[in-house]
Protein backbone atom coordinates (compact mmCIF):
# COMPACT_ATOMS: atom_id res chain seq x y z
CA UNK A 1 0.00 0.00 0.00
CA UNK A 2 1.25 3.50 -0.80
CA UNK A 3 1.80 5.49 2.38
CA UNK A 4 0.98 8.75 0.67
CA UNK A 5 -2.02 8.47 -1.62
CA UNK A 6 -1.42 10.02 -5.00
CA UNK A 7 -4.33 12.40 -5.47
CA UNK A 8 -3.63 12.52 -9.21
CA UNK A 9 -4.08 8.78 -9.46
CA UNK A 10 -7.49 8.01 -10.92
CA UNK A 11 -8.34 4.38 -10.14
CA UNK A 12 -10.04 2.13 -12.64
CA UNK A 13 -12.85 0.34 -10.86
CA UNK A 14 -15.12 -2.25 -12.42
CA UNK A 15 -18.55 -2.04 -10.81
CA UNK A 16 -20.75 -5.08 -11.27
CA UNK A 17 -24.26 -3.78 -10.73
CA UNK A 18 -27.55 -5.55 -10.16
CA UNK A 19 -30.07 -4.20 -12.66
CA UNK A 20 -32.75 -3.94 -9.98
CA UNK A 21 -30.87 -1.67 -7.60
CA UNK A 22 -27.48 -0.13 -8.43
CA UNK A 23 -27.93 -0.03 -12.18
CA UNK A 24 -31.28 1.68 -11.73
CA UNK A 25 -29.70 3.99 -9.12
CA UNK A 26 -26.98 4.97 -11.60
CA UNK A 27 -29.69 5.66 -14.15
CA UNK A 28 -31.56 7.78 -11.61
CA UNK A 29 -28.39 9.67 -10.69
CA UNK A 30 -27.95 10.49 -14.37
CA UNK A 31 -31.55 11.65 -14.73
CA UNK A 32 -31.08 13.91 -11.72
CA UNK A 33 -27.80 15.23 -13.14
CA UNK A 34 -25.80 14.04 -10.17
CA UNK A 35 -22.22 13.24 -11.01
CA UNK A 36 -20.22 10.29 -9.81
CA UNK A 37 -16.52 9.51 -10.27
CA UNK A 38 -15.38 8.61 -13.75
CA UNK A 39 -13.35 5.82 -12.16
CA UNK A 40 -16.36 3.50 -12.33
CA UNK A 41 -16.80 1.11 -15.28
CA UNK A 42 -20.31 -0.18 -14.84
CA UNK A 43 -21.21 -3.73 -15.87
CA UNK A 44 -24.88 -4.58 -15.67
CA UNK A 45 -25.93 -7.94 -14.26
CA UNK A 46 -29.44 -9.42 -14.21
CA UNK A 47 -28.87 -10.09 -10.49
CA UNK A 48 -25.83 -9.75 -8.24
CA UNK A 49 -26.05 -13.54 -7.92
CA UNK A 50 -24.91 -13.74 -11.54
CA UNK A 51 -21.49 -12.48 -10.52
CA UNK A 52 -18.97 -15.16 -11.35
CA UNK A 53 -15.58 -15.57 -9.70
CA UNK A 54 -14.05 -15.57 -13.18
CA UNK A 55 -15.55 -12.11 -13.93
CA UNK A 56 -13.80 -10.63 -10.91
CA UNK A 57 -10.47 -12.36 -11.50
CA UNK A 58 -10.54 -11.33 -15.16
CA UNK A 59 -11.06 -7.70 -14.19
CA UNK A 60 -8.06 -7.78 -11.85
CA UNK A 61 -5.98 -9.66 -14.37
CA UNK A 62 -6.69 -7.00 -16.96
CA UNK A 63 -5.45 -4.33 -14.61
CA UNK A 64 -8.45 -3.12 -12.63
CA UNK A 65 -7.35 -1.22 -9.51
CA UNK A 66 -10.56 -2.19 -7.76
CA UNK A 67 -13.72 -4.17 -8.28
CA UNK A 68 -16.99 -3.63 -6.51
CA UNK A 69 -20.26 -5.44 -6.47
CA UNK A 70 -23.30 -3.23 -6.08
CA UNK A 71 -26.07 -5.45 -4.82
CA UNK A 72 -29.51 -5.27 -3.23
CA UNK A 73 -29.70 -5.84 0.51
CA UNK A 74 -29.88 -9.54 1.28
CA UNK A 75 -33.53 -9.24 2.33
CA UNK A 76 -34.54 -7.44 -0.85
CA UNK A 77 -33.11 -9.61 -3.62
CA UNK A 78 -35.52 -10.11 -6.54
CA UNK A 79 -34.14 -13.60 -6.91
CA UNK A 80 -34.36 -14.30 -3.17
CA UNK A 81 -30.86 -15.73 -2.67
CA UNK A 82 -28.79 -13.95 -5.31
CA UNK A 83 -27.44 -11.16 -3.15
CA UNK A 84 -26.54 -13.49 -0.28
CA UNK A 85 -24.75 -15.89 -2.60
CA UNK A 86 -22.89 -13.06 -4.32
CA UNK A 87 -21.63 -11.81 -0.96
CA UNK A 88 -20.42 -15.32 -0.08
CA UNK A 89 -18.59 -15.38 -3.41
CA UNK A 90 -16.99 -12.00 -2.67
CA UNK A 91 -15.65 -13.26 0.67
CA UNK A 92 -14.23 -16.33 -1.10
CA UNK A 93 -12.63 -14.10 -3.73
CA UNK A 94 -11.13 -11.77 -1.14
CA UNK A 95 -9.33 -14.79 0.32
CA UNK A 96 -8.10 -15.77 -3.15
CA UNK A 97 -6.79 -12.25 -3.80
CA UNK A 98 -4.86 -12.36 -0.54
CA UNK A 99 -3.24 -15.64 -1.60
CA UNK A 100 -2.28 -14.13 -4.94
CA UNK A 101 -0.74 -11.05 -3.32
CA UNK A 102 -3.42 -8.48 -4.10
CA UNK A 103 -4.96 -6.46 -1.25
CA UNK A 104 -8.44 -7.90 -0.55
CA UNK A 105 -9.65 -4.34 0.16
CA UNK A 106 -9.58 -3.75 -3.60
CA UNK A 107 -12.75 -5.87 -3.78
CA UNK A 108 -15.83 -4.60 -1.98
CA UNK A 109 -19.59 -4.97 -1.78
CA UNK A 110 -21.82 -1.91 -1.78
CA UNK A 111 -25.45 -2.36 -0.80
CA UNK A 112 -27.68 -0.36 -3.12
CA UNK A 113 -31.32 0.45 -3.76
CA UNK A 114 -32.91 1.81 -6.91
CA UNK A 115 -34.07 4.89 -4.97
CA UNK A 116 -30.60 5.99 -3.78
CA UNK A 117 -30.27 9.01 -6.01
CA UNK A 118 -27.47 10.57 -3.98
CA UNK A 119 -26.31 7.37 -2.35
CA UNK A 120 -24.76 5.79 -5.38
CA UNK A 121 -22.51 8.74 -6.29
CA UNK A 122 -21.44 8.87 -2.65
CA UNK A 123 -20.74 5.12 -2.47
CA UNK A 124 -18.82 5.36 -5.74
CA UNK A 125 -16.76 8.24 -4.36
CA UNK A 126 -15.99 6.29 -1.16
CA UNK A 127 -14.92 3.23 -3.13
CA UNK A 128 -12.76 5.39 -5.38
CA UNK A 129 -11.13 6.97 -2.34
CA UNK A 130 -10.52 3.56 -0.73
CA UNK A 131 -8.79 2.30 -3.87
CA UNK A 132 -6.91 5.55 -4.34
CA UNK A 133 -5.38 5.07 -0.90
CA UNK A 134 -4.21 1.61 -1.92
CA UNK A 135 -2.60 3.01 -5.06
CA UNK A 136 -2.50 1.41 -8.50
CA UNK A 137 -2.98 -2.33 -8.72
CA UNK A 138 0.38 -4.10 -8.78
CA UNK A 139 -0.85 -5.82 -11.93
CA UNK A 140 -1.99 -2.66 -13.69
CA UNK A 141 1.48 -1.77 -14.92
CA UNK A 142 2.20 -5.18 -16.36
CA UNK A 143 -0.54 -6.54 -18.56
CA UNK A 144 -0.38 -10.32 -18.55
CA UNK A 145 0.64 -11.66 -21.98
CA UNK A 146 -1.70 -14.66 -22.07
CA UNK A 147 -4.73 -12.57 -21.17
CA UNK A 148 -7.30 -12.50 -23.94
CA UNK A 149 -8.31 -9.23 -25.53
CA UNK A 150 -8.87 -6.47 -23.01
CA UNK A 151 -12.57 -5.89 -22.76
CA UNK A 152 -12.97 -3.58 -19.79
CA UNK A 153 -10.38 -0.96 -20.61
CA UNK A 154 -10.27 -0.83 -24.40
CA UNK B 1 -19.05 -39.57 -6.47
CA UNK B 2 -15.37 -39.13 -5.75
CA UNK B 3 -15.14 -36.02 -3.58
CA UNK B 4 -12.03 -33.87 -3.71
CA UNK B 5 -10.96 -30.42 -2.60
CA UNK B 6 -8.33 -28.08 -3.89
CA UNK B 7 -4.89 -28.09 -2.35
CA UNK B 8 -3.71 -24.87 -0.67
CA UNK B 9 -2.59 -22.35 -3.28
CA UNK B 10 0.94 -22.17 -1.84
CA UNK B 11 1.37 -25.93 -2.31
CA UNK B 12 0.10 -25.75 -5.90
CA UNK B 13 2.52 -22.91 -6.58
CA UNK B 14 5.40 -24.98 -5.26
CA UNK B 15 4.40 -27.91 -7.50
CA UNK B 16 4.73 -25.73 -10.61
CA UNK B 17 7.63 -23.58 -9.36
CA UNK B 18 10.02 -22.74 -12.16
CA UNK B 19 7.71 -24.22 -14.81
CA UNK B 20 6.88 -21.84 -17.64
CA UNK B 21 4.23 -23.59 -19.69
CA UNK B 22 1.60 -25.41 -17.67
CA UNK B 23 -1.50 -27.23 -18.86
CA UNK B 24 -4.30 -27.05 -16.31
CA UNK B 25 -6.46 -30.05 -17.08
CA UNK B 26 -9.86 -30.37 -15.45
CA UNK B 27 -12.19 -33.34 -15.31
CA UNK B 28 -15.85 -33.15 -16.29
CA UNK B 29 -17.20 -35.81 -13.98
CA UNK B 30 -17.01 -36.19 -10.17
CA UNK B 31 -14.76 -33.20 -9.43
CA UNK B 32 -16.91 -30.95 -11.60
CA UNK B 33 -19.97 -31.90 -9.55
CA UNK B 34 -18.15 -31.35 -6.25
CA UNK B 35 -16.84 -28.05 -7.62
CA UNK B 36 -13.17 -28.80 -7.15
CA UNK B 37 -11.76 -29.48 -10.61
CA UNK B 38 -14.19 -28.65 -13.42
CA UNK B 39 -13.94 -26.09 -16.19
CA UNK B 40 -14.68 -23.18 -13.86
CA UNK B 41 -12.16 -24.22 -11.22
CA UNK B 42 -9.55 -24.61 -13.97
CA UNK B 43 -10.24 -21.02 -15.04
CA UNK B 44 -10.02 -19.69 -11.50
CA UNK B 45 -6.78 -21.50 -10.67
CA UNK B 46 -5.20 -20.52 -14.00
CA UNK B 47 -6.03 -16.85 -13.37
CA UNK B 48 -4.64 -17.07 -9.83
CA UNK B 49 -1.41 -18.66 -11.02
CA UNK B 50 -0.93 -16.14 -13.82
CA UNK B 51 -1.43 -13.19 -11.48
CA UNK B 52 0.71 -14.58 -8.64
CA UNK B 53 3.55 -15.45 -10.99
CA UNK B 54 3.33 -12.09 -12.74
CA UNK B 55 3.60 -10.33 -9.40
CA UNK B 56 6.60 -12.50 -8.54
CA UNK B 57 8.29 -11.46 -11.80
CA UNK B 58 8.15 -15.02 -13.15
CA UNK B 59 5.36 -15.05 -15.75
CA UNK B 60 3.73 -18.36 -16.51
CA UNK B 61 1.93 -19.44 -19.65
CA UNK B 62 -1.20 -21.40 -18.90
CA UNK B 63 -3.25 -23.58 -21.21
CA UNK B 64 -6.69 -24.61 -19.98
CA UNK B 65 -8.75 -27.61 -20.95
CA UNK B 66 -11.25 -29.98 -19.36
CA UNK B 67 -11.93 -33.51 -20.55
CA UNK B 68 -15.04 -35.51 -19.82
CA UNK B 69 -13.17 -38.11 -17.75
CA UNK B 70 -9.48 -38.04 -16.91
CA UNK B 71 -9.71 -41.61 -15.59
CA UNK B 72 -9.99 -43.08 -19.11
CA UNK B 73 -7.11 -42.96 -21.54
CA UNK B 74 -9.28 -42.38 -24.61
CA UNK B 75 -10.33 -38.99 -23.25
CA UNK B 76 -6.70 -38.09 -22.55
CA UNK B 77 -5.67 -39.11 -26.07
CA UNK B 78 -8.00 -36.41 -27.40
CA UNK B 79 -5.84 -33.73 -25.75
CA UNK B 80 -2.48 -35.49 -26.22
CA UNK B 81 -1.06 -32.55 -28.20
CA UNK B 82 -1.62 -30.18 -25.30
CA UNK B 83 -0.31 -32.67 -22.74
CA UNK B 84 2.88 -33.27 -24.71
CA UNK B 85 3.47 -29.55 -25.33
CA UNK B 86 3.34 -28.65 -21.62
CA UNK B 87 6.36 -28.75 -19.36
CA UNK B 88 4.01 -29.71 -16.51
CA UNK B 89 0.42 -30.91 -16.46
CA UNK B 90 -1.44 -29.60 -13.41
CA UNK B 91 -4.32 -32.03 -13.07
CA UNK B 92 -7.52 -30.91 -11.39
CA UNK B 93 -8.88 -34.45 -11.44
CA UNK B 94 -8.94 -36.96 -8.61
CA UNK B 95 -5.79 -39.01 -8.02
CA UNK B 96 -7.00 -41.54 -10.59
CA UNK B 97 -6.89 -38.89 -13.30
CA UNK B 98 -3.39 -37.82 -12.27
CA UNK B 99 -2.18 -41.42 -12.46
CA UNK B 100 -3.99 -42.04 -15.75
CA UNK B 101 -1.93 -39.21 -17.26
CA UNK B 102 1.29 -40.53 -15.69
CA UNK B 103 0.65 -44.01 -17.10
CA UNK B 104 -0.41 -42.89 -20.56
CA UNK B 105 2.35 -40.30 -21.00
CA UNK B 106 5.47 -41.71 -19.32
CA UNK B 107 7.66 -38.70 -20.15
CA UNK B 108 5.20 -36.03 -19.04
CA UNK B 109 5.48 -34.41 -15.62
CA UNK B 110 2.05 -34.39 -13.98
CA UNK B 111 1.20 -32.96 -10.55
CA UNK B 112 -2.09 -32.84 -8.60
CA UNK B 113 -3.97 -29.66 -7.78
CA UNK B 114 -6.51 -31.52 -5.64
CA UNK B 115 -6.58 -33.72 -2.58
CA UNK B 116 -8.84 -36.70 -3.26
CA UNK B 117 -10.89 -36.94 -0.10
CA UNK B 118 -13.51 -39.68 -0.13
CA UNK B 119 -16.48 -41.35 -1.82
CA UNK B 120 -19.56 -39.48 -0.79
CA UNK B 121 -22.49 -37.26 -1.62
CA UNK B 122 -23.62 -33.66 -1.20
CA UNK B 123 -26.03 -33.36 1.73
CA UNK B 124 -26.62 -29.64 1.20
CA UNK B 125 -25.12 -26.89 -0.96
CA UNK B 126 -21.41 -26.79 -0.23
CA UNK B 127 -21.37 -29.82 2.10
CA UNK B 128 -20.17 -33.29 1.11
CA UNK B 129 -20.09 -36.33 3.38
CA UNK B 130 -18.41 -39.71 3.16
CA UNK B 131 -20.62 -42.71 2.46
CA UNK B 132 -18.38 -45.51 1.13
CA UNK B 133 -14.87 -46.81 1.71
CA UNK B 134 -14.88 -49.20 -1.28
CA UNK B 135 -14.27 -52.24 0.97
CA UNK B 136 -15.17 -54.56 -1.89
CA UNK B 137 -17.79 -56.59 -0.03
CA UNK B 138 -20.96 -54.55 0.39
CA UNK B 139 -23.09 -55.37 3.41
CA UNK B 140 -25.65 -52.57 3.08
CA UNK B 141 -28.33 -55.28 2.60
CA UNK B 142 -27.91 -56.26 6.26
CA UNK B 143 -27.68 -52.78 7.74
CA UNK B 144 -30.69 -50.97 6.36
CA UNK B 145 -28.73 -49.22 3.62
CA UNK B 146 -26.35 -47.46 6.03
CA UNK B 147 -22.71 -48.45 5.87
CA UNK B 148 -21.01 -49.39 9.15
CA UNK B 149 -17.60 -49.41 7.44
CA UNK B 150 -17.85 -45.80 6.29
CA UNK B 151 -20.18 -44.32 8.89
CA UNK B 152 -18.91 -45.92 12.09
CA UNK B 153 -15.61 -44.34 13.09
CA UNK B 154 -14.33 -47.77 14.15
CA UNK B 155 -15.92 -49.63 11.22
CA UNK B 156 -17.51 -51.99 13.74
CA UNK B 157 -19.46 -54.94 12.37
CA UNK B 158 -21.54 -55.32 15.55
CA UNK B 159 -22.23 -51.92 17.00
CA UNK B 160 -22.72 -49.56 18.59
CA UNK B 161 -19.78 -49.25 20.93
CA UNK B 162 -19.76 -47.60 24.36
CA UNK B 163 -18.69 -44.32 22.80
CA UNK B 164 -22.12 -43.75 21.28
CA UNK B 165 -23.84 -41.04 23.32
CA UNK B 166 -27.13 -39.42 22.39
CA UNK B 167 -26.79 -40.66 18.83
CA UNK B 168 -23.37 -39.06 18.42
CA UNK B 169 -19.89 -40.53 18.08
CA UNK B 170 -17.24 -40.12 20.76
CA UNK B 171 -14.72 -39.21 18.07
CA UNK B 172 -16.53 -35.95 17.37
CA UNK B 173 -19.97 -34.73 18.50
CA UNK B 174 -20.60 -33.54 14.93
CA UNK B 175 -20.50 -37.15 13.71
CA UNK B 176 -23.68 -39.20 13.90
CA UNK B 177 -23.16 -42.64 15.40
CA UNK B 178 -23.35 -44.95 12.37
CA UNK B 179 -24.82 -47.77 14.41
CA UNK B 180 -27.48 -45.49 15.92
CA UNK B 181 -28.46 -44.60 12.35
CA UNK B 182 -28.57 -48.30 11.45
CA UNK B 183 -30.70 -49.08 14.53
CA UNK B 184 -33.13 -46.24 13.79
CA UNK B 185 -33.44 -47.23 10.16
CA UNK B 186 -33.98 -50.94 10.84
CA UNK B 187 -36.48 -49.98 13.52
CA UNK B 188 -38.42 -47.86 11.02
CA UNK B 189 -38.35 -50.73 8.54
CA UNK B 190 -39.54 -53.22 11.18
CA UNK B 191 -36.37 -55.26 10.69
CA UNK B 192 -34.70 -54.89 14.09
CA UNK B 193 -34.43 -58.67 14.39
CA UNK B 194 -31.67 -58.44 11.76
CA UNK B 195 -29.43 -57.11 14.52
CA UNK B 196 -29.80 -60.34 16.53
CA UNK B 197 -27.52 -62.01 14.04
CA UNK B 198 -23.86 -61.69 15.04
CA UNK B 199 -21.66 -60.62 12.15
CA UNK B 200 -18.45 -62.71 12.15
CA UNK B 201 -14.99 -61.13 11.79
CA UNK B 202 -14.74 -59.62 8.35
CA UNK B 203 -12.44 -60.76 5.56
CA UNK B 204 -10.69 -57.52 4.68
CA UNK B 205 -8.79 -59.03 1.76
CA UNK B 206 -11.42 -57.54 -0.55
CA UNK B 207 -10.45 -54.17 0.89
CA UNK B 208 -6.91 -52.74 1.06
CA UNK B 209 -5.56 -55.68 3.09
CA UNK B 210 -5.24 -57.71 -0.12
CA UNK B 211 -2.99 -55.11 -1.79
CA UNK B 212 -3.94 -53.13 -4.92
CA UNK B 213 -7.14 -54.56 -6.32
CA UNK B 214 -8.25 -55.36 -9.83
CA UNK B 215 -11.36 -56.68 -11.51
CA UNK B 216 -11.16 -58.84 -14.61
CA UNK B 217 -14.23 -59.53 -16.72
CA UNK B 218 -13.32 -62.26 -19.19
CA UNK B 219 -16.61 -61.71 -21.05
CA UNK B 220 -15.54 -58.15 -21.86
CA UNK B 221 -11.82 -58.63 -22.28
CA UNK B 222 -10.29 -58.38 -25.73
Amino acid sequence: MNEKPDSAFEPRIVAFTCQYCAYAAADLAGTLHRSYPASLRIVRLPCSGKLDALHVLKAFEEGADGVCLMACSEANCHHIDGSRRARQRIRYLQALLKEIGIEPERLAVITATSAMDGGLPQAAAEMTEQVRKLGPSPLAAQRIPSTPKNRFFA
Amino acid sequence: MIVAERKPFAEIQSLVAGRKRVLLLGCGTCVTVCMAGGEKEVGILAAELRMARQLAGEPIETVEDTVQRQCEWEYLDAVADKILAADTVLSLACAIGVQAIAERFPKVRVVPALNTSFLGLPTEHGVWKERCQACGNCLLGKTGGICPVARCSKSLMNGPCGGSQGGKCEVNPDIDCGWQLIYDRLSALGELDTLLEIEPPRDWRTSRDGGPRKIVREDLRQ
